[in-house]
């Protein structure tokens, strides 16, 4: 286990190199430079020089990659241009909320995506199996913020069944009931990713000849399911959780926004309208990292549910 | 060399995939709601009652009535007259921007299948990456960088679409490759650019094509959350994500300004998922069974 886990770890650093790579480029690719989006039109030569010298953009290109390579690996990811405080602290406030989302959301998608999923593939072609295939139709549909804002609308304004404006609440009762719609939102679509590949999992899983040999064996209907079938269905539902976490970075940021909690999203939002350059570029860095320690995880996981993986 | 090798391309032959696709009666659903948003996007300037851009002071933020069928918005703007003219900005944007990432996407995949080795690990190694950072923020970040245009919104669609294509068309590529008349017309002297071009591109074509409605729906998608964001086309042009955005913030007191645009996006890539998963199990009938 251990070789495998620092095979995975070795890995991880290429891809990260690449992003890294990625987002130098990106951001030098901003029409004009650095200097002259921070200050804006109407800066005078000598004080874009001035700042030019102090982001270090009067280097020669590779100086300037080097320089940037080492910040991140010490950690340094500059000070945010409109509050004056790192990025790292900018985020590490932050990230708690959109943690808390996620979980979540992950949560409510496994708590309702795997039933759900194994009863559309046991029951094929039934009821269940067509109202599964409908949500997941509709659950892969809706875009993030549509689908939040219409619960929005509904729940929290006709309703008023839940506040419309979210947040930090330190009473726990009132925190859960900001945290319920949001998490709802970005669980449903989660739910449909779920469901389907489930559904998909165990419908070959269950064709398997061990799986009539267990029945024929005398195995109970649940322990068949649970025990036989889903343990080796799981890596296709790992992978999803896993690729889907990014996707459900993304989503969240549109579903802070419009929930109104504080998060990453709003952090981005606040970042692209005072065009606050540094902690933006700090911000893809630090979705980069959380992308590859997430998929480096999903690996690692798929190591532990099944141990010929180990081997290969 | 063996005689045959499988390919996934043999069973999607045009007819076959037609005979598969149209007996799905969902298909049809999805093919019939997107002609209908295709023509009314065509036939804007028809069927528009008013102007999309022109304001009213007296006939602000009224709810749907009998004169304004979908209510007003907060300059006056006639809402169903701004939907009808919005689906012209998502389905160009997303339209164009699936062009762009097809043809840069394929030929990435096909060149990196059929050149194999390190060139082959690199472009798909870089490519991973691209596919496991989220769409919506990668988009966010090159359109954020650009600035807000129409062409910038292409543009970074454009790039966050451009590595799903390119797994698709690699693929069957390194099994064309192997195939004999591939052999075959090597040893006449094709040129590498000539068995590409003749023999493979139009052999995985359909597998390609079968894929770009389902990932214009998802183009769509980041079109409308961009624009929400305020990284679509500016305004006043009036497109279905800022139509949102505006709507979102008259929320407590005007409801129709965000639900029906909303619903228009969700009845379009309702339209194409449909559309798309259908095309994907007529070409690929194990998807069917699974």
């Amino acid at each position: 286990m251990t070789g495998y886990v620092l095979r995975r770890l070795l890995l991880a650093i290429p891809t990260l190199l690449v992003m890294l790579t990625a987002i130098f480029v990106l951001v030098r690719l901003v029409p004009g430079d650095a200097a002259s989006v921070i200050l804006g039109d109407q800066a005078t030569a000598a004080s874009l020089q001035a700042l030019r010298v102090k982001l270090g953009l009067d280097q020669p290109m590779h100086v300037q990659y080097l320089a940037f390579l080492g910040d991140v690996l010490t950690g340094n990811l500059g000070r945010s241009l409109s509050s004056g405080r790192s990025v790292v602290q900018e985020v590490a406030q932050v990230l708690p909320s959109t943690i808390e989302l996620a979980l979540a959301s992950i949560a409510i998608g496994l708590a309702f995506g795997l039933p759900l999923g194994i009863a559309a593939a046991i029951k094929r072609n039934g009821w269940i199996d067509y109202v599964t295939r409908l949500i997941s139709l509709l659950g892969l549909s809706f875009p993030a913020f549509v689908s939040g804002i219409l619960m929005l609308i509904v729940f929290s304004i006709q309703l008023g069944w839940f506040p419309v404006l979210g947040g930090n609440s330190s009473n726990m009762a009132e925190r859960l009931r900001g945290l319920a719609l949001p998490a709802l939102n970005l669980g449903i679509i989660m739910t449909a990713y779920v469901m389907r590949v489930t559904r998909a999992a165990m419908l070959n899983v269950l064709t398997e000849d061990y799986i009539r040999t267990a029945r024929a064996k005398g195995v109970g209907p649940v322990q068949l399911v649970l025990q036989h079938a889903l343990r080796n269905g799981l890596i296709p539902i790992i992978t999803v959780v896993g690729l889907y976490f990014g996707t459900l970075i993304g989503n969240s940021v549109l579903t802070e926004i419009i929930f109104n909690r504080p998060g990453l999203g709003k952090l981005i939002l606040g970042a692209l309208n005072s065009r606050d350059y540094t902690l933006l570029q700090g911000l893809m860095i630090i979705f980069a990292i959380c992308v590859i320690v997430v998929n480096t995880l999903t690996d690692l996981a798929y190591g532990l549910v099944d141990p010929r993986v180990k081997y290969q | 060399m063996t005689a045959e090798v499988a390919s996934p391309a043999i069973e999607t032959r045009p007819g076959g995939l037609w005979l598969a696709f149209s007996k799905n009666k969902l298909s049809w659903v999805g093919l019939g709601l997107l002609a209908a948003i295709v023509l009314v996007a065509i036939f804007a300037p028809l069927l528009a009652p008013y102007d999309p851009l022109e304001q009213n002071i007296v006939s602000r933020l009224e709810p749907p009535s009998a004169e304004f069928w979908l209510g007003t918005d907060s300059y006056g703007r006639d809402v169903l007259s701004r939907l009808i003219y919005g689906a012209r900005i998502s389905l160009v944007v997303g339209f164009v921007a699936i062009l762009i990432a097809m043809a840069i996407g394929a030929t990435l995949g096909i060149v990196a299948g059929y050149i194999g080795g390190l060139f082959d690990q690199f472009v798909m190694g870089l490519l991973d990456v691209m596919l496991s950072f989220p769409t919506l923020l990668l988009g966010l970040m090159i359109a954020a960088m650009l600035g807000a245009s129409l062409e910038n919104l292409i543009i970074a669609i454009a790039v966050t679409e451009i590595a799903p294509f390119a797994r698709v068309a690699r693929a069957p590529t390194i099994s064309l490759k192997q195939r004999d008349f591939v052999e075959a017309s090597r040893s006449y002297g094709s040129g590498h650019l000539r068995i590409m071009g003749r023999h493979i591109l139009p052999n995985m074509v359909s597998d390609v094509v079968v894929m770009s409605s389902l990932w214009m729906a998802s183009a769509i998608r980041t079109e409308a959350s961009l624009s929400f964001i305020g990284l679509g086309v500016p305004p006043p042009t009036p497109t279905w994500g800022s139509m949102i955005r505006e709507g979102f913030e008259n929320i407590l007191d005007a409801w129709w300004l965000a639900v029906f645009p909303s619903l228009a996006i969700l009845l379009t890539v309702l339209a194409l998922n449909l559309l798309g998963d259908a095309l994907r199990d007529a070409a690929d009938p194990k998807s069917r069974e699974s």
